[in-house]
């Protein structure tokens, strides 16, 4: 590669945000805009007997008040769908509005559309509604038993789904031969992802043209695009254009389509204004899709050496309410195929009831599926190595796929393509020293004072996906991506990508690509993304897929601009093209480099189309539609260490040493900003991030006074390194680097804690583990 | 996030705003509004008019009044963390606002706001308890003083009457060997207190416990006064192991507050380990 791939390059898109110079979409004003605010059920369960908009309709300054009722009546398609189908999935109509009944906390009831917000909130208050409350029911493992209340009629039990993977006979097989047997019982904590900029929409619909233009804050415009206009508005899809303009982060929670964006867009056709809404953080709290939320039953069977032989899952996946975009996947194919860790694990079974309850939908967050399956598994490796009286690294090292392995059928459909898992755990050792660490604390024990070292040596499935099998598996979208790479006459690049960044930075990590490809500088690099009239086509940013899929398919076009730009450059200089070599962008014939013709020369010849080869068309652009044929998977081991105060619970974090293995890295500096923010949400989820419902259905945690996200001061500084195992099977080598912080860490600093417990006895503590928790579990006050 | 209509009133002196609060029984008064602004724009308080006295100049400043520094109701969090007089004379009331939510709050947070709104997370009120200020409190019948420990009557609720503004804070300087802590168990969301010990100790020539004051944020719904302990302290060589013989002998707790973070049982539990945390802390700096 050239000098651009690997160099830890700053961000190009930071002085516009640091400067205030971005736009995002609340920023956005048009003429004769309009503001929605919508009005939210205050119970989990209950049916709307009666909505009177008289009062609101009446108020000065208020345009327009809407309820399901108006949105059924216009004849539009008016329901938010499911993107992901598994067998006999239950999938009850999730309405724009809510209209017979409300099912969570935050449902939508009414619109108000007003001349400014204080209007359209004083309106949602002049808003009557009767409500005929009905019990509700919040957690999983409970909904599913007889006589709780349904969240809708045609799914009895609550059960959405019944699903499973794996081999049950010979699981139940490993389980009788096995000589050590552990087994847990865990709830993984519902999170709420608090992006820092909340969802918002401006839709500007004209009805000479019929074009509807949405700005919103969107992982995926052409997602949204497809989904708005089959089933919420059946505008056809190419009236629609979604653009998402700078997006203040999403984790996962802007991958998903919701009611309110197209709420947004229905009322500005109603009303013939463009039309804004911008989501309160106490709406982010009530409505974006949560994250998490398992209750489950795990066991590990082990032979007398400390071999695994056997895993048994079984887990109650909350869905919320109502099935959001992708909700299936995330508990079941993002879950249970991740269960083999990075080990040889021979026999699988794993269960998993997807469940609805009063709640929040429940989606992909950060990580999606793989950090629930690294808890499970990674909190049983440090069962076993205690029951066995091993090392926790000693076990993990008798398990791992060995090098000469790969590719490894796992026994759970994914087939691992790359890694070296011995090689970053040995790293992060010297890095923590750990020999040493282990007699410090042990010292430190004497002394009264309890450290605990823990480890997640994970392993992710990343880069969604290869189409064919998504497909196969249920989604109803492809996962390929594509680029458009266009050479100016002048030789200047646009790229228009189908990935769509929301603070990620393909616009530097792209250009990075381009510059290295083609020999030009940064600054002759424009990359577009995240509008579905710029761009072709493309599913979007999330699940570590942009440098994997939408970075290869931006490699792939390259490659056919440097191919095509060879044809025209061998016509010039007289030559055979296959002796024509292409390097710092510029063509010559070997061996002769002092008469080369640039990129530029080239570009400007292609577009003047006076010389060209027979036959060959002008301009010079290519288009590259990229589906991997696997998915990647990163790898790593995480080390926490942490103190902990016995008399109060508090806990230290000491120290954390990350060693990722993301394969090639195209931009040390984001790779260490992505792996750092993973981290430091990892250590939300591990220690303060727990979304509480009281059994009403409430929401307690319902803002940032309760609902405890990391603040700097509480995190060490942490130690990032890397292995490199690139990825075989794309052509930048590349795997992703988005998630691993969110994956590992939960992992690593709970091991850690119950690590530094281990005199007191105890041998697991739920997320989060709050000081309280820690307390009640050294002075015998319940185990958790 | 948008509050209700209210109507806005400026008074440019105490007299002005007592004027503006009789005229209008509704009002609310906004000092800094680090408190009342966001129950407002979450529409959990609505009042029809606001007395803005954020500019009163008479409200502002801390003045040493030779034993008593007087303390204007304005003063920021920030003023107060950064404040000479307050750092020589008073440690303990620097040591406690610097603990206060972030920067930017206590930048705009203001002493008067933060003790009238008398949330039981605060910071402040145990301090100023522990110190037994003295309110200074402004009304349409003149002024009147009230002690810390009558001020304070309830959740959120104080001594303060409707037309009554809080003008200062007095503080007694703190004399020869006398030590000073403030230790807090934050809440990991919002910074309050879940746990908040104020401690005093003051030393007699030959090392043992002249007088000293304990006093506790976050666990009741009102600022907690461990007189039992301190009581017990008085006439004692202040060792480790006396100060933890003396709480977990005296120091009882009834009715904590819990919520799901920490529970009742457990902030009883916290204010034992912060109150032994607290006293040896003034003890070391008595002692220095």
């Amino acid at each position: 590669m050239g000098q651009y791939i690997g160099a830890a390059i700053k961000r190009l898109e930071d002085p516009a945000l640091i400067t205030g110079r971005a736009k995002y979409t609340d920023d956005l004003q048009l003429p004769n805009m309009a503001y929605a605010a919508i009005l939210r059920s205050p119970y989990a369960h209950a049916r709307i007997k009666r909505i009177d908009t008289s009062k609101a309709a009446a108020m000065e300054g208020v345009i327009a008040v809407f309820t399901g009722e108006d949105i059924a009546q216009s004849g539009v398609p008016g329901v938010v769908p499911v993107g992901w189908l598994l067998p006999d999935l239950k999938t009850p109509p999730h309405p724009l509005l809510a209209r017979d009944k409300v099912r969570h906390v935050g449902d939508g009831v009414a619109v108000v559309v007003a001349e400014d917000r204080y209007t359209a909130y004083d309106a949602l208050e002049a808003i009557e509604v009767e409500y005929e409350p009905l019990p509700a029911v919040v957690n999983p493992a409970d909904a599913v038993k007889e006589g709780q209340p349904l969240v809708h009629e045609d799914a009895p039990n609550n059960i959405a789904f019944d699903w499973s993977i794996g081999d049950k006979e010979a699981t139940d097989e490993a389980f009788a031969k096995a000589s050590h047997v552990v087994s847990l019982d865990l709830v993984n904590n519902r999170l709420i992802p608090n992006a820092m900029e909340p969802r918002a929409t401006l839709a500007d619909y004209n009805p000479v043209t019929g074009e509807l233009t949405l700005w919103m804050t969107s992982q995926n415009p052409h997602i949204h695009r497809l989904l708005m206009s089959l089933a919420s508005l059946g505008l056809p899809e190419h009236k629609i254009r979604v653009i998402a303009p700078a997006v203040g982060g999403g984790f996962g929670s802007k991958i998903h389509h919701y009611p309110d964006e197209a709420i947004t867009a229905w009322c500005a056709m109603q009303v013939g204004r463009p039309v804004k809404w911008q989501a309160t953080r106490m709406e982010t709290y009530l409505t974006d899709a949560h994250g998490r939320d398992h209750v489950t039953h795990a066991e590990m069977a082990l032979d007398e050496n400390g071999r695994i032989l056997g895993l048994r899952v079984q887990t109650y996946a909350n869905l919320g309410a109502y099935l959001s975009t992708f909700a299936p996947a995330v508990p079941t194919y993002l879950y249970g195929t991740l269960l083999s860790g990075e080990y040889d694990i021979p026999a699988i079974y794993c269960r998993v009831i997807g469940v609805f309850t009063h709640t929040t939908p429940v989606d992909a967050y950060r990580g999606a599926g793989r950090p629930e399956a690294t808890f499970v598994v990674e909190r049983l490796m440090d069962l076993a190595a205690r029951k066995l009286g091993l090392d926790p690294t000693e076990i993990r090292r008798r398990n791992f796929v060995p090098p000469d392995k790969f590719p490894f059928q796992t026994q759970v459909a994914l087939q691992y393509d790359s890694g070296n898992y011995e090689a970053a755990l040995q790293k992060a050792l010297e890095i923590i020293d750990y020999k040493n660490l282990r007699q410090e604390q042990e010292r430190l024990r004497q002394e009264g004072r309890y450290i605990g070292i823990g480890f997640s040596t994970y392993i992710e499935a990343c880069g969604l996906a290869p189409s064919a099998v998504v497909g196969s598996l249920g989604a109803q979208a492809g996962q390929w991506e594509s680029a458009l790479v266009r050479i100016h006459p002048t030789g200047k690049v646009t790229v228009y990508s189908g990935s769509s960044a929301h603070g990620q930075g393909h616009v530097t990590t792209f250009a990075q690509i381009v510059a290295d490809k083609l020999g030009v500088s940064l600054e002759d690099i424009e990359i577009i993304q995240s509008d579905t009239d710029q761009v072709q086509y493309g599913w979007g940013t999330y699940g570590s897929r942009s440098a994997a899929v939408g970075g290869s398919a931006l490699a792939v076009a390259l490659d056919r601009i440097v191919e095509k730009g060879r044809k025209i450059a061998a016509h010039l200089l007289e030559a055979a093209e296959e002796d024509v070599v292409f390097e710092d962008g510029k063509y010559y014939v070997k061996g002769a480099p002092d008469q080369a013709k640039t990129l530029q020369e080239v570009a400007l010849q292609a577009y003047l189309a006076h010389n060209l080869p027979k036959g060959l068309e002008p301009a010079l652009e290519a288009v590259a539609f990229y589906d991997p044929p696997n998915f990647t998977f990163p790898f790593g081991t995480h080390v926490a260490v942490v103190e902990v105060i016995p008399e109060t619970g508090e806990i230290k974090i000491l120290r954390y040493v990350a060693v990722d293995d993301v394969g090639n890295v195209i931009n040390p500096l984001i790779v260490d900003g992505q792996v750092h923010g993973g981290i430091a949400q990892g250590i939300g989820q591990a220690l303060f991030e727990s979304a509480v419902y009281d059994e009403n259905g409430n929401l307690v945690t319902g803002s940032m006074l309760d609902y405890a996200v990391p603040k700097a001061h509480f995190l060490p500084s942490f130690e990032v390194d890397r292995t490199v195992t690139p990825c075989p099977h794309n052509p930048l080598g590349v795997k992703g680097a988005g998630e691993t912080g969110s994956i590992a860490s939960p992992a690593a600093i709970v091991n850690a804690i119950v690590d530094a417990l281990a005199p007191f006895g105890v041998e697991h503590i739920d997320m989060p583990v709050t000081p309280e928790k820690i307390w009640r579990a050294i002075h015998g006050n319940g185990r958790s | 996030m948008y509050p209700p209509r209210f109507d806005y009133y400026r008074a440019a002196s105490v007299q002005e705003a007592v004027q503006l609060l009789q005229a209008h029984p509704e009002a609310k008064v906004l000092a800094g509004g680090h408190s009342l602004l966001p129950m407002m724009k979450l529409r959990l308080a609505a009042p029809p008019v606001l007395v803005d006295i954020g500019r009163i100049e008479e409200l502002r400043g801390i003045q040493d009044l030779g034993d008593r520094l007087r303390i204007g109701a304005l003063t920021t969090h920030w003023e107060l963390e950064r404040s000479d007089i307050l750092a020589r004379k008073c440690p303990l009331i620097p040591e406690a606002a610097a603990q206060i939510g972030d920067r930017q709050v206590r930048h705009r947070g203001t002493i008067g706001g933060n003790l009238v709104h008398a949330d039981p997370g605060s910071d402040l009120p145990a301090v100023i308890l522990a110190l037994d200020g003295t309110l200074h409190l402004a009304g349409p019948n003149g002024t009147r003083q009230v002690a810390a420990r009558d001020f304070f009557l309830d959740l959120m609720t104080t001594a303060v009457q409707p037309g009554e503004i809080l003008t200062a804070v007095e503080v007694p300087v703190l004399g020869e060997r006398t030590g000073t802590a403030y230790l807090k168990f934050e809440h990991p969301a919002s910074g309050y207190a879940v746990c908040g010990a104020a401690a005093i100790v003051t030393l007699n020539a030959d090392g043992t416990v002249a007088q000293a004051r304990l006093c506790f944020n976050g666990i009741t719904s009102t600022p907690f006064n461990a007189q039992n302990v301190t009581d017990a302290l008085v006439g004692h060589t202040p060792d480790d192991a006396t100060i933890e013989g003396v709480v977990d002998q005296h120091l009882h707790v009834g009715d904590p507050m819990g919520d799901v973070f920490a529970s009742g049982a457990y902030r009883v539990e916290l204010a034992k380990v912060f109150a032994k945390r607290a006293l040896k802390q003034a003890r070391d700096r008595a002692q220095a």
